[in-house]
């Protein structure tokens, strides 16, 4: 979230789109009712008729997967009735750059920009004009026609609300009830926000529907103030911090990049990650990424070695090589690795094409699955119908405390990182997880210390201080109070900066501070400043709102720098430092110096500093030429959907995906069914209150499997009478990948749209099962017996192996299914 | 009188139905409220589901779990808290929860209970191997890239930030390039 969950009450219209908050992030919805009753309007459009919808004032329904082609409608209506924050969109976004005039769009280029060859784009005409010291050129006016306004002009043009209509199956009228009520908020002063989840990002252009939104947000002017900014609801306690610490092979702590073969060097490293510009007022806040790299590898490896050596310890993949979910599955099926830590993770539930991740488990050598409960992907080998004595794999389930049996932090969607304390023991021999972890990396240093292996100084020489340590220097407990000291950073000598003193062995105040010459170390830049010589911040309750606007800046803290609005520079008129919105002021500039919110990227007012300062040339991009699918957001069809063709252009899918089906492993478990009769309904995989992810955790609680105990498929009631289902019978869902039985629910919340001509229905399921809970297994001697037993498996044993372009996350909300009666 | 909560809901039904609106529950409430969380201690956490991150208080007493309630002073949930949110008391109190490590040998048809010294020696023995035997130093163009190929890690999302930090700092320590969680799923 760029913003946060109180803020949302700030909100002059909230659009729920892509998510279903009501449901799925209950107490969220606390603040949109907050900003409901003050008047802001509450739009849900979703396939279905949500919890959402039923509290909202607009409803509109689209086809799943159609969210480019509603919100692109969106764009052309701004731009039509001149509806753009004209100020804020020439301050402080791109739409006055000149672009390359080879540049092609899809309109002009079969529904492609310019570049592809084969499923990549070569990206050379996706650039600017620039003068002879490599400046970018402008227009101002915003007039010219390679300008990115004219060109945004120009490529949303063709998306009218008759060709929209028609694809996304909302009805015309609808669309522009939405459009209307949204735009209201780019008066200056008004703040429109959206909250998106799952629903947006799971499809095979989910970049993309976050990418529109966030042009409209920019053409709004709403980004970086009170009410506004893009929201994603995060699924996961601390699915924000485990992203940000980089359980990710892109990524290192702190969104450094992971090294490729090519940058055998740090500086080389360096030289390629560190972004330079020729504009002249922009700071370039990524201009110091070497320092947060060299603390960063003084984090792993202290002074044990030099920043060089330490470099060279670290793994680099192949330049170009994916190593993401679906490719990292797809390697396992092929048998190309021998062990596995599913550490807190049922992948045999979660991932797509479910059946392929649990075929691939069975190719393992080895696999470490740790866990709160028994689970599908620790137990896979003992699936009802599965013969064990055939699975060679050798597994290991590890129990580990749950999250009131130990100590440490998390950081929720708005970024606050809270630290939680420990109430009770675990239950029998279970262990914190970092006790584990600790304990396996102790182990596994004193065999490379003792027989030696390639490459051991690379494990024998990092630092593990993380707690009291007995007499042979091994730390006997983990302590989180340590790592959360490292993560923020320390002064390894005295350091003296702008005329100030820093001891060596205090904690580094702020990343500002951080050095690329080896004197400082923190484990996460971005985390710098949230554990400092006052104390561990995380674990602050001031709860007062000084600010008057919810931003709580005395409670826990907030990365970056406890900032709980980031872009927030953007909140204020570039000239007076005055903010936009009177009644809500972020950030204001008092003559001096800036009050409010931790100010983000602004200098004085006047100074024309763009601040936008983590973008080279400062600006927001409306036109985004860092994608691997487009600079501008076009529509494409999910892998699998019911119609034959595009209807705003010849390219059907998103040309840049990578495919499993046509080069993959030629069994099912990868199959395409599109367009095919025997798979005729949209399905969507979705979530309900009750439960959490696979079940994992709410399937042992007999509470909440007694309120939602078994699958079920949701179904229209006019596609019901076509099939003759009644409420609560079983039926069999199934893909071309596979199926799974469930119960009908049969509701007036699916309704069947009209689809270029044709009627479409539409059906959801989600995702919480697994066999493990249900009483249609064997129970052993020893195994845990649910209080309240769960009926049906997972919903992505139906779900497509593909994902986005630029993410790689599985295209779970748009594929094709059908229903039928049991047994036919 | 002992009466269970499940049953003295029932009887405070029956009374308000009986007795319309006649009949005050407070004194009633007043004297049950108090008695759940008596001289129990209390701790602040942040739930485990949503990334909402509401404030829940945990009361223990004699090393127990008792009550779990949302913390009325966090300024996001206010002491509200969802359903999911609200049965965080059953991950503690319940009788299914993992509590000894458990082995599957190769072919085998099933779990056999084992020690963490033996379970973790082990797994550092079969971490060693598949490192060793996949470890790559040099690509085909001669390019040090240090990495292990045969070991790939997913998870999680649940951990908490510095087990997160010393877990890929383990893993990239071990030269995995094949690292991956629920963000991207």
């Amino acid at each position: 979230m760029t913003n946060h969950w109180n803020d949302i009450e700030n909100s002059d219209c909230v659009l729920a789109m892509g998510s279903n908050p009501a449901s799925n992030h209950p107490i969220s919805f606390k603040y949109v009712t907050k900003a409901m009753e003050k008047g802001a309007p509450l739009i849900s459009v979703d396939p279905r008729f949500t919890q959402t919808s039923a509290r909202a004032d607009i409803y509109a329904p689209l086809r799943s997967g159609t969210d480019i082609a509603f919100l692109g409608g969106m764009i052309k209506y701004i731009l039509d009735n001149n509806l753009i924050h004209e100020k804020y969109v020439k301050a402080y976004t791109n739409a006055s750059f000149l672009v390359n005039p080879d540049f092609k769009m899809p309109g002009e280029n079969n529904g492609v920009f310019s570049g592809l060859v084969e499923n990549k784009y070569d990206k050379s005409t996706w650039s600017y004009q620039t003068d002879a010291d490599g400046v970018i050129l402008k227009d101002p006016t915003l007039s010219d026609p390679n300008c990115v306004y004219r060109l945004l002009k120009k490529h949303y043009e063709r998306y009218t609300p008759g060709v929209v209509s028609n694809i996304t199956g909302t009805p015309k009228d609808k669309l522009i009830v939405v459009y209307e009520a949204y735009t209201k908020t780019g008066k200056p002063g008004k703040a429109g926000t959206i909250m998106y989840a799952m629903g947006w990002t799971q499809h095979t252009v989910g970049v993309q529907n976050i990418r529109t939104m966030s042009i409209i947000q920019l053409l709004l002017g709403n980004m970086g103030v009170a009410g506004g900014g893009v929201n994603a609801l995060r699924g996961e306690s601390n699915v924000q911090g485990s992203t940000d610490m980089a359980l990710l092979f892109h990524i290192l702590p702190g969104y450094l990049k992971t090294p490729v073969a090519s940058w055998q060097t740090l500086e080389e490293y360096n030289r390629k990650n560190t972004p330079a510009t020729n504009e002249p007022k922009s700071l370039n806040w990524w201009k110091n990424y070497s320092k947060y790299m060299a603390s960063l590898l003084r984090a792993h490896y202290g002074k044990n070695v030099t920043l060089e050596e330490a470099y060279r310890y670290l793994p680099k993949r192949e330049d170009g090589q994916d190593c993401s979910w679906l490719t990292l599955f797809d390697n396992m099926y092929k048998g190309k690795f021998s062990g596995l830590f599913a550490w807190g993770m049922n992948p045999a539930c979660s991932g797509a094409s479910s059946h392929k991740v649990r075929q691939a488990l069975a190719q393992l050598d080895w696999m470490v699955n740790v866990n709160v409960y028994d689970n599908e992907t620790g137990s896979f080998w003992r699936e009802p119908g599965l013969d064990p004595s055939k699975i060679k794999t050798e597994v290991f389930m590890l129990p580990c405390s749950a999250f009131m049996e130990k100590e440490g932090s998390i950081t929720n969607s708005g970024r606050w990182m809270q630290w939680r304390y420990k109430a009770v023991d675990s239950p029998g021999v279970a262990m914190p997880d970092g006790d584990i972890m600790t304990e396996l990396f102790c182990r596994l240093k004193e065999r490379y210390e003792k027989n030696g292996g390639p490459l051991a100084d690379a494990i024998t020489r990092l630092t593990w201080d993380y707690g009291v340590k007995d007499g042979a220097g091994r730390v006997r407990h983990f302590d989180p109070d340590y790592v959360a000291r490292e993560v923020n950073g320390y002064f390894l000598e005295d350091k003296v900066i702008g005329g100030v003193l820093y001891k060596k062995g205090t904690l580094v105040p702020s990343f500002g501070l951080l050095q690329d010459d080896g004197s400082t170390s923190s484990g996460n830049w971005l985390y710098c400043n949230s554990y400092t010589e006052k104390g561990n911040m995380a674990k602050r309750r001031g709860n007062e709102d000084r600010s008057f606007i919810g931003l709580y800046s005395d409670w826990a803290w907030c990365w970056p720098l406890n900032r709980r609005i980031i872009y927030n520079g953007a909140s204020v008129d570039p000239d007076t430092g005055m903010p936009w919105d009177k009644k809500n002021p972020v950030i204001r500039w008092d003559g001096a110096e800036w009050k409010g919110d931790v100010p983000d990227g602004v200098a004085a007012p006047g100074a024309g500093r763009p601040p936008f300062i983590m973008k080279p040339d400062g600006v927001a991009n409306i036109f985004g030429p860092g994608l691997a699918d487009g600079p501008f957001p076009e529509h494409y069809e999910p892998l699998e959907c019911p119609i034959e063709e595009n209807l705003l252009s010849p390219q059907f899918i998103n040309p840049t995906i990578v495919r499993w089906d046509e080069v993959g492993t030629g069994t099912s478990v990868d199959a395409r069914a599109t367009c095919d009769p025997r798979f005729p309904f949209v399905c969507s995989t979705y979530r309900v209150s009750e439960h959490w992810q696979t079940g994992v955790l709410t399937r042992w609680a007999p509470w909440l499997a007694e309120m939602q105990p078994e699958l079920f498929v949701e179904i229209g009631s006019e596609l019901a009478r076509l099939k003759g289902f009644k409420n609560g019978e079983h039926v069999m869902v199934k893909s071309v990948r596979g199926e799974v039985e469930a119960v009908a629910i049969v509701t007036d919340r699916y309704k069947p749209m009209k689809v270029a001509g044709m009627t479409v229905h539409q059906v959801g399921i989600p995702w919480h099962y697994g066999w493990v809970t249900t009483n249609m297994r064997k129970y052993v001697h020893g195994d845990k017996v649910p209080e309240v037993f769960t009926g049906g498996d997972s919903a992505n044993l139906l779900t497509p192996f593909i994902g986005d372009p630029n993410t790689g996350i599985p295209e779970s909300k748009a594929f094709m299914v059908n229903v039928e009666r049991k047994g036919v | 009188m002992n009466v269970s909560r499940r049953g003295f809901l029932k009887i405070s039904g029956a009374v308000l139905a009986s007795s319309g609106l006649g009949v005050s529950l407070k004194p009633v409430s007043a004297y049950a409220e108090p008695l759940k969380i008596a001289y129990a201690k209390e701790t602040t956490t942040i739930c485990p589901y949503c990334s909402v991150g509401c404030g829940i208080i945990v009361s223990t007493r004699g090393g127990k779990v008792i009550n779990t309630e949302g913390d009325p002073d966090h300024p996001i949930n206010r002491g509200a808290l969802c359903s999911k949110g609200g049965s965080v008391y059953q991950m503690s109190v319940n009788k299914n929860r993992l509590d000894k490590p458990l082995y599957r040998a190769p072919y085998s048809t099933e779990w056999k209970e084992v020690s963490w010294d033996w379970a973790l020696d082990k797994i550092a023995d079969n971490v060693k191997k598949s490192r060793d035997e996949s470890f790559v130093e040099r690509n085909g163009r001669g390019q040090v890239v240090n990495r292990t190929e045969g070991v790939a890690s997913i998870g999680s999302a649940a951990l908490d930030n510095e087990e997160l930090f010393i877990y890929q700092k383990f893993l990239r320590g071990l030269g995995l390039v094949y690292i991956e969680h629920q963000a991207r799923i």
